[in-house]
């Protein structure tokens, strides 16, 4: 790929950590980690020793640590295993989340709603913050399940869980508490961010391990329903042969990540800051998300009068590629969900764009982008004027 | 040339998106996404913007998919469903060109900084020795689109270019094939892209309330009553569901807040020797009281004769054109305009 890329929130490249790690697991140590032959337990050995490196950079313990299809299957989990536990063991039947999840904690959520949860969408402030009194107010003995992601995927802003906790414990004690950690790995300590949450849910694609790979944190007496059932792998919580090779991988770019993180933290957000600054010096720009709360890597801003669709395509046709959203809902014409709850009017939800920088950003990236984004700009606004 | 083309994942988009290359232009193909219902069965479907995506990775060409389901239900479908309910006969297609193609995607190439925009329709942009721009019908009169294209004015046909117009649906198979592209043999798009073959009435049924009413005869006697206005369009012969004695036609549809109405009669009855249009355009300037041919379906017979203010004087008379059908006139294979029979 020649081009700047700028969607590290998408999707990162793998880390040469984790595709060496990854490799021998491909044809030499194949076998089914479930079986009993020593082949099968050369795979299982790796497949706990994987589980044990996750389970200690999420501040879990290995037994926690269930392997799922990706970040969305983790969050799916969760929240309607969850929710579907309590209200047949216990009679719970309401669901609370935000009204700036990702879809995969949202689509969990409706769906439940269907089923005839009592649904609660908790707003956000202007900054894109969850709204603790609102949360407080949503909160009751009969709720099951509570859902509060702990990076956002379009802003990036860091989500209070402490304080999200110490709500849920007080107020619906008999809740099991989620969290949407997918965005966070490179960025944060998810292990001291989620310290007070039952269930976490991760992707390795999006730090440097291999897409179709995530783990759900389910804690100790936490009991879900599984969504995928069969040959009880993962503690009966989700069936089907695990992904080894991925899960080695996962391990090894978790691992990785973290030993960067403070360096990189602060590397990549100088970048970010030097590309916001150059990107605000732009006529009628503005930006997107609290910028105390942001993680580093992100950079949401918009251009008045530039639809962001167009501008993403004129972008790309100079090489530089970069995110309306969130990449599932990219090319539709409907602003943002998580813009429209800040309170971001239409017009400028629909001009704004995501720069979302991360482990292989350069400063030639920014330089490269500051380069192209302003004429870009300037040129979509003159041809504009013109047409109208 | 920068020239943005339309790629439908039809073989003749695919074909026109290789000629542009084959020219030396600089060239991005777009597909747009229009309509996502269950009835999706033509040219906007998943499995076509994945055959458009994967014939612009083999020309090399970077490609983009513009979402365009909420525009083109305003644009397109409400119409369309609002006018068979109406009585009237509505034709999608222009529809779609004067607001989607031709509207929001020529628009879009102009912000875009393109010079051009490029679709496989089947017919000819040339610019006589004035310097203005004709249409002509496309090189295989059997597939010939121009009718489609009425709306086309200088402003559009200076920045629109039709690279399959002068080949024969055959030579566009033969190419594509040439090219190993994988849309060679893809069937033609029929029909009205979101509306299953015959479910037209079941479609609109479902977006609109049904209007039942009385089969009358021309006299105004009721000699019947159907269940659904949206069944039946002017010059219709079967599927009338009512047993007469000799052929009967639609002859008139009117419908207002009571009722809707449904004429029937003979084809004598139907037959018409001028047609009243509204919202006129021209190619160029309006021709004059002058012979022309006047073309009433998409791919129907020149008719003789003259446009005489918003009045088309048939030299013969013809079956009546339905309210809301595209009327385009032709001096032999040149498009002239064209309008809406009212």
């Amino acid at each position: 790929m020649s081009g700047t890329y700028l969607d590290y929130a998408a999707s990162t490249p793998m880390r040469p950590e984790a595709i060496a790690a990854m490799e021998p697991y491909l044809s030499g140590v194949f076998a089914n980690p479930s079986g009993i032959h020593r082949a099968a337990q050369a795979a299982k050995t790796a497949l706990e020793e994987a589980r044990e490196v996750i389970a200690e950079q999420l501040g879990a313990r290995p037994g926690e640590v269930v392997f799922t299809g990706g970040g969305t299957e983790a969050d799916n989990l969760a929240v309607e295993g969850g929710a579907r536990r309590r209200r047949d063991v216990g009679a719970q039947d309401g669901v609370v989340t935000t009204a700036i999840e990702h879809k995969g904690v949202l689509a969990a959520v409706e769906r439940l709603g269907r089923e005839g949860f009592a649904v609660t969408v908790v707003g956000v402030d202007s900054g894109g913050v969850v709204d603790l009194g609102a949360l407080a107010a949503a909160l009751d003995a009969r709720t099951a399940v509570v859902s509060v992601m702990l990076v956002n995927n379009e802003v990036g802003t860091v989500q209070p869980l402490d304080d999200v906790a110490a709500l849920v414990r007080e107020r619906a004690p008999n809740a099991v508490l989620h969290t949407d950690a997918v965005q966070a790995v490179p960025w944060l300590d998810v292990a001291s961010h989620a310290q007070g949450v039952d269930l976490i849910a991760v992707s390795a694609h999006k730090f440097g391990g291999p897409k179709g790979t995530g783990v759900l944190v389910v804690r100790d007496g936490v009991a879900l329903t599984p969504l995928i059932e069969g040959g009880g792998q993962e503690r009966g919580l989700r069936a089907g042969t695990v992904n080894v090779a991925g899960a080695v991988a996962m391990a090894a770019a978790m691992r990785t990540a973290a030993e960067q993180r403070t360096v990189e933290v602060r590397r990549i957000g100088d970048l970010r800051d030097r590309l916001q600054q150059g990107l605000l010096a732009i006529p009628d720009a503005f930006s997107n998300g609290s910028q105390i709360h942001k993680v580093a890597g992100n950079c949401h801003v918009g251009f008045r009068g530039v639809e962001a669709e167009t501008l993403l395509v004129a972008l790309d046709l100079e090489d530089v590629y970069a995110a309306a959203g969130s990449s599932c809902s990219s090319g539709a014409t409907e602003p943002s969900h998580v813009l429209a709850a800040m309170g971001v009017p239409r017009d400028d939800a629909l001009a704004s764009i995501r720069l979302s920088l991360g482990s292989a950003s350069t400063s030639d990236d920014v330089d490269r982008a500051l380069g192209i984004i302003p004429s870009a700009v300037a040129g979509l606004r003159a041809r504009a004027g013109i047409l109208a | 040339m920068n020239v943005l083309v339309l790629m439908s994942g039809g073989v003749d988009s695919s074909v026109a998106a290789a000629r542009l290359v084959d020219q030396g232009h600089d060239v991005t193909g777009a597909t747009l996404r229009l309509w996502g219902g269950d009835s999706d069965s033509g040219c906007c479907s998943v499995g076509d913007v994945e055959d458009a995506r994967r014939v612009a990775a083999q020309l090399d060409i970077p490609h983009y998919v513009f979402n365009l389901t909420d525009d083109f239900t305003t644009s397109v479908v409400d119409p369309y469903v609002d006018a068979y309910a109406s009585g009237r006969t509505p034709n999608p297609c222009v529809e779609c060109n004067r607001t989607i193609k031709f509207g929001w995607a020529v628009d879009r190439a102009r912000v875009l900084g393109f010079d051009a925009i490029a679709t496989g329709h089947h017919a000819r942009v040339e610019r006589d020795l004035d310097g203005e721009y004709r249409l002509r019908r496309g090189a295989d009169p059997a597939k010939d689109q121009s009718y489609v294209l009425y709306m086309l004015g200088q402003r559009e046909l200076a920045m629109v270019l039709l690279p399959v117009g002068d080949l024969t649906k055959a030579d566009v198979r033969g190419r594509a094939r040439a090219l190993g592209l994988r849309t060679a043999e893809k069937p033609d798009s029929m029909d009205v892209c979101f509306v299953g073959r015959g479910q037209r009435a079941e479609f609109v049924h479902s977006r609109t309330p049904k209007r039942p009413g009385p089969f009358v005869d021309t006299s105004g006697r009721v000699i019947g009553h159907h269940d659904g206005v949206a069944r039946f369009t002017i010059g219709q012969r079967r599927g009338l569901g009512i047993a007469l004695g000799a052929p009967r036609y639609v002859v008139d549809v009117d419908v207002d807040a009571e009722r809707a109405t449904v004429t029937i009669g003979s084809r004598d009855e139907l037959q018409r020797d001028a047609i009243t249009l509204r919202d006129l355009r021209f190619v160029a300037d309006p021709p004059g009281d002058r012979p022309l041919t006047v073309q009433t379906l998409a791919h129907g017979e020149p008719i003789p004769g003259r446009l005489v203010d918003a009045r088309v004087q048939l030299d013969i008379p013809a079956p009546r054109v339905a309210p809301g059908q595209v009327v385009a006139f032709y001096d032999g294979d040149m498009l002239l305009g064209g309008g809406i029979a009212a």
